[in-house]
């Protein structure tokens, strides 16, 4: 009958179209994949990675996600992910939590080097900041809330210092805190992005802005402050030179953690992320590779965190 | 034969029962779900209630001591939502009484079909032309410090759910009977003054359901409100500060929170939360319509 | 002067209809003057990025370059998959609740607990499909995961738009049938769903649009910031790995990636659009063309 005809064909392509798909795995050498979440500091790097890695493994495809280095870690803990990227140290609880869970225990590999830099708007004329001036903006019961405090004229007449963060997943966010704020909560009301990006987006279209990041998020459009340790010594750049030299005081390790015992193919990429092409692209990133100079040979240890 | 076709009969009916079931239990399950993942909080020591409603203290993540308050949240929450109703229920009134009242049929097609293609816009889209378009025209026009904020955020709140207050709004003013379109023109009424005076009246149900849908809409908004209001915990005192909803917490920290956490369960709490909230203006909506049904 | 001239009352009338018109009017284009504002500038930014190849390359170069070809083969994978599964489920749960089930108080409460639960937040299904599918059910990050999640997120409103379609089939075409003898069964086969019918596929192509566009449900459980896929195949995901988005992808290229020009990201926005707006005109040419078949 004419008349029943149309909700049968539908559900007949419906059915075509899902055995398709299903036929779509059995399609020649099926690449296998490798899951890999975590920090947004390093998800340009990340995928970076998996796109040459890709072009020169076709049996791996390499998936990437962002959502903040906790969220690597979440993941990781219920073994949904193979690699986790984080922009800071494991905590021993999250350690624990995964020896619980899966019963393997993290293993932590250094794939480069961060400097988590400052950045203001173009026409800010601040240019030096130092580690206890950032602690009395970021955290509670911070003094330091108007530009004139500072010492400097904003543009445009606004003096209230609008402080930029990161999600609480993120990093970025935890390595700032125990290394800026030692430990100390931030203060509420902070505008907190979700991504790397986005503070340097919006501190480049907010005059009186401040904000932290990688510094392989800076762009033509806002400033990078120099930063000194303590009232007295020199404020250094966030430049390659000076993360290496350990002088700028606010860097930070690339780390990813894997399961203890993982696959075959997931040793292979880490080990290929520590070889001279994979440190190459490090660099071209924008970070610090783990080595640097002339020879990129693996690894040679170039100082701790 | 026909044995055959009353076998196949009771198989299909089978299957019909039973996909109704499963249906109404996927639907109803979701919120059995949500509130199975969030009742561990009660027997949690380190979670209080009073502090979950009433304190600005959103700490999850506290290397000092941890705080799960979400008071902030709901003021960002209401506070957008309401500054997009007053946008917007004026607007989506009007428009719809343009539509139904005062517009020529065959422009009132077109336009109608025009509201329709407004609301199939995902939220995404407008997370982003109010990352990068309307909050950069704040910055610029108005004193706001910052561009991503209450202000934008509503903006884009009032544009998405007034395609809904304008459908239903045109379809309540359309449910009108005509014998009350009759006896005020029979008046020698204009109108504007039988829009004013009757129908506006006698469409008051349907009208205020409208209403109701367009906040339950504005008030589950996601991604635009992550993408667009500044995302900062605070009570807002101005138009022009950042603010955080109830619904941009959850999707920026859901993937960190460790499964079962007490983090986990709080913003699973805080999913019931929106839950209760959205399905009291729906059921509200719901039996203020069928209260007009019943006279 | 005339017996028929306007008198002062009247013209008063007249004014203040013309005012009222006007104003009522200025509010229409309040709400369609933003919008093409909006697409005007999308199209004006996009203009550098958009092309065919834009349409089938891959992001490359840090995703400053190339195209969105896996992000919308994962849009039209994920939507696929859960039409298939809340389309069928859900108007067959439609007809049960139509024309099988009896007008009892926990019925018409089913009834109404559906049409609510269609508008809850989307978050909140992020959140079922992350403890349900992905840890409870152990299907992990995947295609699976986000498409059961998009298919509960759509089956509501199908539900609901089904059973007005349903209910539209004047009654007394049910009972002609019944007097000719046909069991219920025989009666939706043959009379009642050919006549739901197009209600019933557009509600069903609306929530196409709807399952294309959104980003919360899948950016937790099963959408990916990049994965390389090799270039130029058709079906390149299977249901156990994550995929790529259109609306993950707009949301990741606005916020995560620096250094992209701003052509890229509007060009994803335009594409996401046009997708949304073709399925969209569709619904509408569908719904037109069964109404006038049914006025003749």
């Amino acid at each position: 009958m004419e008349q029943v005809a149309i909700p049968r064909r539908k559900c007949f392509v419906l059915l075509v179209l899902v055995g398709l798909t299903a036929c779509g795995h059995r399609n020649g050498p099926r690449a296998q994949t490798l899951r890999v979440r975590g920090s947004d500091t390093m998800l340009i790097l990340a995928q970076a990675w998996a796109e040459a890695y890709g072009q020169m493994n076709r049996r791996v495809a390499v998936e990437v996600s962002g959502g903040g280095s906790g969220q690597g870690i979440a993941a990781l803990l219920e073994g949904a992910i193979d690699i986790a990227n984080c922009s800071r140290n494991l905590k021993p609880e999250e350690a624990d939590a995964a020896q619980a869970n899966t019963g393997k225990v993290p293993q932590e590999v250094i794939v480069g080097y961060d400097a988590l830099a400052v950045f203001v708007h173009r026409d800010n004329p601040l240019e030096e900041i130092s580690i206890a001036q950032l602690a009395e903006i970021y955290r509670v019961g911070g003094r330091l809330s108007r530009w004139s405090d500072l010492g400097v004229r904003i543009p445009a007449g606004r003096n209230r210092i609008v402080v930029v963060n990161r999600q609480s997943s993120s990093g970025t966010y935890e390595f700032f805190r125990e290394h800026v704020l030692a430990n100390r909560d931030f203060a509420l009301g902070s505008l907190d992005m979700n991504g790397s990006k986005e503070v340097v987006d919006l501190i480049a279209s907010t005059p009186g802005a401040i904000g932290y990041s990688g510094m392989a998020f800076a762009t033509p459009v806002v400033k990078m402050l120099r930063v000194r340790r303590k009232s007295g010594d020199p404020a250094f750049a966030p430049t390659l030179a000076n993360v290496l030299a350990h002088h700028y005081p606010i860097s930070r390790s690339l780390l990813i953690y894997t399961l203890a015992e993982p696959r075959a193919m997931v040793g292979e990429y880490i080990h290929w992320l520590q070889s001279p092409t994979g440190q190459q692209i490090v660099a071209d990133s924008g970070y610090v590779p783990v080595c640097s100079g002339k020879d990129l040979a693996p690894p040679c240890g170039a100082g701790t965190n | 034969m026909r044995r055959w076709h009353q076998l196949s009969e009771v198989a299909i009916e089978a299957l019909i029962r039973l996909c109704g079931f499963s249906a109404t239990i996927f639907v109803l399950g979701i919120f059995v779900f949500v509130c199975r993942e969030a009742w561990p909080l009660w027997h949690n020591d380190a979670f209080h209630l009073s502090e979950f409603l009433f304190s600005i203290q959103w700490y999850p993540t506290s290397a000092v001591s941890k705080h799960y308050g979400v008071l902030a949240m709901i003021a960002g929450t209401f506070s957008v939502t309401l500054l997009a109703m007053t946008m917007a229920v004026p607007l989506g009134l009007g428009a719809a009484i343009y539509l139904g009242e005062f517009c020529p049929s065959r422009p009132r097609e077109i336009l109608k079909v025009l509201v329709e293609m407004l609301a199939a816009i995902p939220s995404v889209v407008w997370g982003f032309a109010g990352l990068t378009i309307t909050s950069r025209l704040i910055v610029r026009y108005t004193s706001a410090d910052v561009g991503v904020n209450l202000l934008n955020g509503a903006l884009l709140l009032a544009l998405m759910s007034l395609p809904i207050i304008v459908s239903l709004a045109e379809d309540a003013l359309r449910a009108v009977p005509d014998e009350y379109r009759e006896a005020a023109l029979a008046l020698g009424a204009t109108r504007w003054q039988l829009t004013w005076r009757v129908l506006l009246p006698a469409a008051r149900h349907g009208l205020v359901a409208a209403v109701l849908l367009g906040f339950g809409r504005a008030i589950g908004e996601t991604m635009a409100v992550l993408m667009a209001t500044g995302h900062a915990i605070h009570l807002p005192t101005s138009v022009f500060d950042p603010v955080r909803t109830l619904t941009a917490n959850i999707a920026a920290e859901l993937g960190e929170a460790p499964a079962k956490s007490t983090h986990y369960q709080v913003l699973f709490l805080t999913g019931v939360l929106l839950f209760l909230v959205t399905f009291a203006v729906n059921l509200t909506a719901g039996l203020i319509i069928r209260r007009e049904r019943r006279p | 002067m005339s017996r028929f001239a306007a008198t002062p009352q009247t013209r008063t009338k007249l004014r203040q209809e013309s005012a009222a018109a006007g104003l009522f009017l200025a509010m229409l284009l309040c709400l369609l003057l933003p919008l093409f504002a909006m697409i005007a500038d999308l199209l004006w930014q996009a203009a550098p990025a958009l092309n065919w190849q834009f349409l089938i390359s891959s992001p490359t170069h840090g995703m400053r370059q190339g195209g969105v070809w896996p992000a919308l083969v994962g849009t039209l994978y994920l939507v696929t998959l859960s039409l298939a599964v809340a389309a069928p489920m859900g108007v067959l749960a439609a007809v049960y609740l139509t024309e099988y089930a009896r007008d009892t108080w926990y019925n018409r409460a089913i009834n109404m607990a559906v049409l609510n639960l269609a508008g809850v937040p989307s978050i909140v299904h992020a959140l079922f499909g992350l403890g349900a599918f992905v840890y409870a059910a152990q299907f992990g990050f995947s295609i699976l995961s986000a498409s059961l999640t998009l298919a509960i997120m759509t089956m509501p409103v199908i539900i609901a738009s089904s059973r007005q379609a349903l209910l539209s089939v004047p009654h007394s075409f049910r009972e002609a049938c019944w007097n000719l003898g046909a069991s219920r069964w025989q009666t939706i086969r043959a009379i009642v769903l050919p006549n739901a019918v197009g209600g019933i596929l557009t509600g069903i192509i609306l929530q196409v649009s709807r399952a294309a566009g959104e980003t919360a449900p899948i950016m937790f459980t099963g959408a990916v910031f990049y994965k390389a896929i090799a270039p130029g195949t058709l079906l390149p995901y299977s249901l156990d790995e994550q995929c790529m988005a259109l609306s993950m992808h707009l949301y990741t290229l606005s916020t995560q990636t620096p250094g992209v020009d701003p052509s890229i990201p509007n060009a994803t926005a335009v594409v996401l659009l046009a997708l949304v707006f073709l399925v969209n005109a569709a619904a509408i040419v569908l719904r037109t063309l069964i109404r006038a078949r049914g006025r003749r």
